[in-house]
């Protein structure tokens, strides 16, 4: 298969840091498909997520190769969008969110304000957010957090990018919200046949949609491979000690019930 | 008598020129030595509930007993000697702490305000301490800043443990933290609990951390307690729908062939 992105050889250290982020990194991006990229702090992961997007930081350097298959990176935020923890973060406070998922669709499409408001209203109802003509007019505080997180996906698809980087997109969110979170990017993604970067500490919640699964330790990838082959025999001793950590509703509880 | 008995309690907000009631006529009560896991999703007002019982905002309505005091009829020196007895650790922890501190002054001052030991014998406890939380008596020159989050999750533990507390309020003291240091921390409350029979209030959104530690879990939906019951038939028999929305969010680990897991939300 040909990959969309081919990475190779890829370390970046930040100015400053002694220890480089990422290590030699080597994998590839495939068209279309829902990478997974897992790790814990430190691991590098979302260190990979800004060198794709090319948001590192000034004075961090890079080595190594990454290759577009169409010759060149794509666009941020026209051919690429981004989804971050934080979306408060991500959301001007003093803008309506009309004008906010509107200004890409604008500015990278050449919409005029009318027709990228309209494109915003569309967007809104897309991901589901309740009173859609309502919230265009609102600003960022007047929402929940999952509604924040709706508005920055919107905006972040509003100029229907390729592909799509999530980095720790849920982990601020409680759990009902990242469900519903996690269920609405794979079903946009997948109708869009756009290509999705995931970046998760949580190897469960990747492993409910992720086509491939990236491990990363200490700037390292460790394995990767297609979701199943990976989690259900790992080679690592580092992925069977992550997947041996996790915890659900069937792990053995730490006490006895029965309070003494 | 129980050591902690909460009735009636209420608490209203208002909110963008909306009444918001935050929590409504909540009753529950708490063993010694026992482990209550508090659940809700956002705004379904467990933290509300546990600022009211650790006396950082008032309630509008309800009573708290506590180690047989009325809890939020309590003031000044009386509820600065009692606040002994109930201590807290956070999510957030470095906001917890004054940056510029060292460990061994985190660990001073309930060691110090409290009375606990004189002052003398501080150093040797606050080693003790640390010791008791798996970590170096070295650490105490420690900046706070130069520990690790699971470290710092470690100390925080130590400073609630200092005062010889019967109740610990957890509100989301784990989810900040990676899975495998996760483990090993509610591990050690665990210890701790059996150890020196310490009750905790285990407030969490994530229904995986509190199956882990709880005897019993209560469910919270838009200020009410909508489920109370041990925390297996919680699990495996949920009568409220929040307790099933809670149950159905959390992500099961999928390791068979690629069968796509659905979300059912």
């Amino acid at each position: 298969m040909s990959a969309l992105c081919e990475i190779r050889g890829l370390s970046v250290t930040y100015q400053g840091h002694p220890v480089p982020a990422l290590t030699n990194v080597d994998i590839d991006i495939h068209p279309g498909e829902r990478l997974a990229i897992i790790g814990e702090s430190g691991s590098g992961k979302s260190t990979l997520a800004r060198t794709i997007a090319g948001l590192l930081p000034a004075g961090a350097r890079v080595r190594g190769e990454m290759r577009w298959s169409i010759g060149q990176a794509p666009l941020p935020g026209r051919d690429m969008g981004f989804v971050f923890q934080d979306p408060s973060a991500s959301l001007n406070p003093v803008l309506t969110i009309g004008e906010q998922v509107a200004e890409g669709a604008r500015r990278n499409l050449g919409l005029t304000w009318k027709a990228a408001h309209e494109r915003a209203l569309d967007m809104l109802e897309r991901v589901r957010i309740p009173d859609p003509a309502k919230v265009l007019k609102a600003f960022p505080h007047q929402l929940s957090g999952g509604q924040r997180q709706r508005v920055a996906i919107a905006a972040a698809l509003a100029t229907g990018p390729g592909i799509l980087i999530a980095d720790e997109a849920t982990s601020a969110l409680d759990m009902i919200v990242q469900a519903e979170i996690v269920s609405l990017l794979d079903e946009l993604v997948r109708e869009a046949g756009m290509t999705l970067v995931f970046i998760t500490h949580d190897v469960a919640l990747a492993s409910g949609f992720a086509d491939r699964v990236a491990i990363f330790r200490n700037g390292e990838l460790v394995e990767a491979g297609p979701v199943g082959a990976v989690l259900t025999a790992p080679e690592n001793g580092y992925t069977r000690t992550l997947l041996a950590s996790h915890r659900d509703l069937s792990t053995p509880p730490l006490i006895r019930e029965a309070a003494t | 008598m129980m050591l902690l008995d909460i009735a009636n309690l209420s608490r209203r907000f208002s909110s963008g020129g909306r009444d918001v009631a935050a929590l409504s006529d909540v009753s529950l009560t708490l063993a010694s030595g026992e482990t209550l896991g508090l659940a809700g999703a956002s705004g379904s007002g467990k933290s509300t509930l546990a600022r009211i019982l650790l006396r950082l905002i008032p309630a509008d309505g309800g009573t708290i007993h506590f180690e047989e005091n009325d809890w939020l009829k309590l003031s000044g020196a009386e509820l600065r000697r009692r606040r002994a007895k109930m201590q807290m650790v956070f999510q957030d922890i470095l906001g917890a702490f004054n940056p510029r501190a060292t460990v061994a002054s985190v660990l001073d001052d309930p060691l110090r305000i409290h009375e606990i030991v004189p002052k003398a014998e501080r150093p040797k406890e606050i080693a003790a301490l640390l010791e008791r939380v798996g970590l170096p008596a070295s650490y105490a020159t420690r900046s706070i800043r130069e520990v690790s989050g699971g470290q710092r999750q470690r100390i925080a533990i130590a400073r609630a443990i200092a005062t010889r507390p019967s109740l610990i309020v957890l509100d989301e003291a784990v989810s900040a933290l990676d899975v495998s240091i996760r483990g090993k921390i509610l591990e050690l409350l665990v210890e701790l609990q059996q150890e020196r029979g310490i009750a905790y209030l285990f407030v969490s959104h994530d229904l995986a951390v509190l199956r882990a530690v709880s005897h019993r879990i209560a469910v919270m939906e838009a200020g009410r307690l909508v489920e109370i019951g041990a925390a297996s038939q919680v699990i495996e028999n949920p009568r409220s729908s929040a307790a099933r929305a809670l149950i159905a969010a959390v992500p099961r680990l999928v390791t068979g062939l690629p069968e796509r897991h659905h979300y059912d939300v």
